[in-house]
């Protein structure tokens, strides 16, 4: 099989399929999840329109929070840093958009590759802070599991080559969007498998905790 | 022309002046690579070098290849050159036909066994013992195999002898393979492209007379002076690429304005090739600069790679008919594993003893 086939059958089939078991794998762990259904609240509710306060807080619970006393704000500060560099990267990077374009007929403006070229080495040199401080501090090292791990690096890498393909770096072109692809594909894979479930249940958990919070008469 | 004449005196004689010769030695030492003190190396190797034999076999091939490299310039020193080496069988350029024409291949193979340059351009057909391309009733297939045996080395010139080209595209109906395939107990260099550039041939062979080998390749057999960069790296819209500026359609405000073809299939990232370089007919323009996407055409199945105007990284997967059935089939699984563990929490509840006063 030449570089030319792998690569037709990455960006082709093999993108198909990972998309569909994502799709596939998404829908069922989010039914189950909402089907566990919640334990009824017998007492009397303080706040008749508690949902407002779920809504809310799923927007409230993406701004930092300065009077929770966290002692490294950089900790917070790099997880902004990661998640908007990796949805700039995944979503406004121009061949991105023609992958969408091509699957679902949707395109918008991308930036341009000089920015998204900026904000990708800012972002895999927030990711390796990121690993490193959950290695360096006692606290996140006892509470690490290996799909820690395992989900910072099958995030780490399609970041890496997709960095390594454009800057024509270790591999050729070719055999490095293989890669690129392949790991990419071993993302989508991963998501509903993994803690990477979270680009989608953020929103259900949060809205769970700022209603019951709200019920309760918290004011937040 | 005398075998025995050097290359030097034979262009003295086609009005080529020494400066103009040193001058296209340093140009190729350039293009392909070469630290500038190469350059008269390059021309006392070039000086010295008596006219090698070259046999020149085409397959089933279009004779593009032929037309870019004897027709396409006019007459330069590079074409010059192509000209005085001593190609002894071109059954498209050669005088003699029929069986004169076979008896020159053989003369050639038998004066300079083991020495001569074997040129291929076309793919080999092998399906049904290769009758689908005969030359003088011989099979191409047999007659590749009987003239790479005393050959020094094998220059496989346009995509199709080198990775097949368009007779290898799926279904293959005639079996077609590249030279490579066939050939193993010979060095091989690959000089792709649908046509190849003209100067490329001629770099091959002066690094070949210079060096008296053939140049470094890349993992596809290619010269890698001339293939080891992307259309795209080399491309002059590339700026326009780093500035998210492209063309939508042929005729958009971002075609006229030059902007980049990426989105209109431009295989330049995954192609490589000396056209943005080079260029063609004398420099003066390649496919990107008159407002085409590159095709891909020096990369192997560049025909079975998807659309020629879709972008490289476009899927051409049609996953659309997929989706609908996924989530189907991901809602029904989602809610038996819902009821599933609904009829448990219900057992389980049942199961539940109360603890009474009289327990404690």
């Amino acid at each position: 099989m030449t570089t030319m086939e792998l690569l037709a059958w990455v960006k082709g089939p093999g993108l198909a399929i990972a998309i569909i078991l994502m799709l596939f794998g998404v829908v069922v762990r989010l039914l189950e999840m909402l089907m566990l259904g919640r334990k009824r609240n017998l007492s009397e509710a303080r706040e008749p329109n508690s949902s407002k306060y779920g809504w809310r807080t799923v927007i409230t619970r993406s701004l930092p929070d300065l009077s929770s006393g966290q002692k490294l704000p950089i900790v917070f500060i790099s997880g902004y840093i990661f998640h908007l560099g990796l949805f700039f990267i995944v979503f406004f990077f121009v061949p991105h958009i023609q992958v969408v374009r091509d699957l679902t007929g949707l395109s918008w403006p991308g930036f341009s590759h000089g920015l998204v070229d900026g904000i990708t080495l800012i972002t895999m040199i927030t990711m390796v802070f990121i690993l490193w401080h959950r290695v360096w501090d006692n606290v996140r090292r006892y509470l690490s599991r290996f799909s820690d791990y395992f989900v910072w690096t099958i995030t780490f890498l399609p970041i890496l080559t997709g960095y390594l393909l454009y800057h024509r770096l270790v591999l050729p072109y070719n055999e490095m969007m293989v890669v690129h692809i392949v790991t990419v594909e071993l993302m989508l894979i991963s998501l509903p498998l993994t803690k990477l479930m979270h680009t989608f249940t953020f929103v259900f958990s949060r809205w769970y905790t700022g209603e019951a919070a709200g019920r309760k008469g918290v004011k937040i | 022309m005398s075998d025995e004449q050097p290359l030097a005196e034979l262009l003295q004689q086609q009005g080529i002046t020494r400066r103009g010769f040193l001058k296209f030695c340093s140009g190729l030492a350039t293009m392909m690579a070469l630290p500038a003190s190469m350059a008269p190396l390059i021309a006392n190797a070039l000086e010295s070098a008596m006219r090698p034999s070259v046999i020149w076999l085409s397959f089933q091939e279009c004779t593009g290849c032929t037309e870019s490299l004897t027709r396409s310039h006019s007459p330069t020193i590079e074409n010059l050159i192509f000209n005085i080496i001593s190609l002894d069988y071109h059954h498209t350029l050669q005088a003699a036909s029929g069986s004169a024409a076979e008896d020159a291949r053989k003369q050639a193979m038998q004066d300079h066994y083991g020495k001569y340059l074997l040129v291929v351009d076309g793919s080999i057909p092998t399906k049904e013992d290769g009758v689908y391309s005969t030359i003088a009733g011989v099979s191409n297939l047999e007659m590749l195999k009987e003239t790479a045996k005393g050959a020094a080395a094998i220059v496989s010139v346009g995509t199709c002898a080198a990775f097949g080209g368009l007779p290898y595209a799926d279904p293959n109906p005639t079996g077609a393979v590249p030279v490579s395939a066939l050939i193993k107990d010979k060095p091989i260099v690959n000089v792709s492209g649908c046509p190849p550039i003209p100067v490329v041939i001629t770099g091959v062979l002066a690094h070949f007379l210079t060096f008296g080998k053939l140049p470094e390749l890349d993992s596809s057999g290619r010269p890698l002076a001339f293939f080891g960069e992307s259309i795209h790296d080399r491309c002059y819209r590339r700026p326009f690429y780093d500035q998210g500026k492209f063309a939508k359609s042929f005729d958009d405000e971002g075609a006229r304005k030059g902007w980049c073809l990426y989105e209109l299939g431009c295989k330049g990232p995954t192609t490589h090739n000396a056209c943005a370089t080079e260029k063609w007919n004398q420099g003066t323009s390649f496919p990107i600069q008159s407002g085409h996407p590159c095709l891909g055409c020096s990369e192997p199945d560049f025909w079975d790679a998807g659309s020629f105007y879709e972008a490289v990284t476009a899927s051409p997967s049609d996953i659309s008919g997929y989706v609908a059935p996924a989530l189907i089939a991901g809602a029904a699984a989602g809610i038996g594993l819902g009821l599933a563990n609904r009829i448990k929490k219900v057992r389980a509840e049942k199961q539940h003893e109360k603890v009474t006063n009289d327990d404690l």
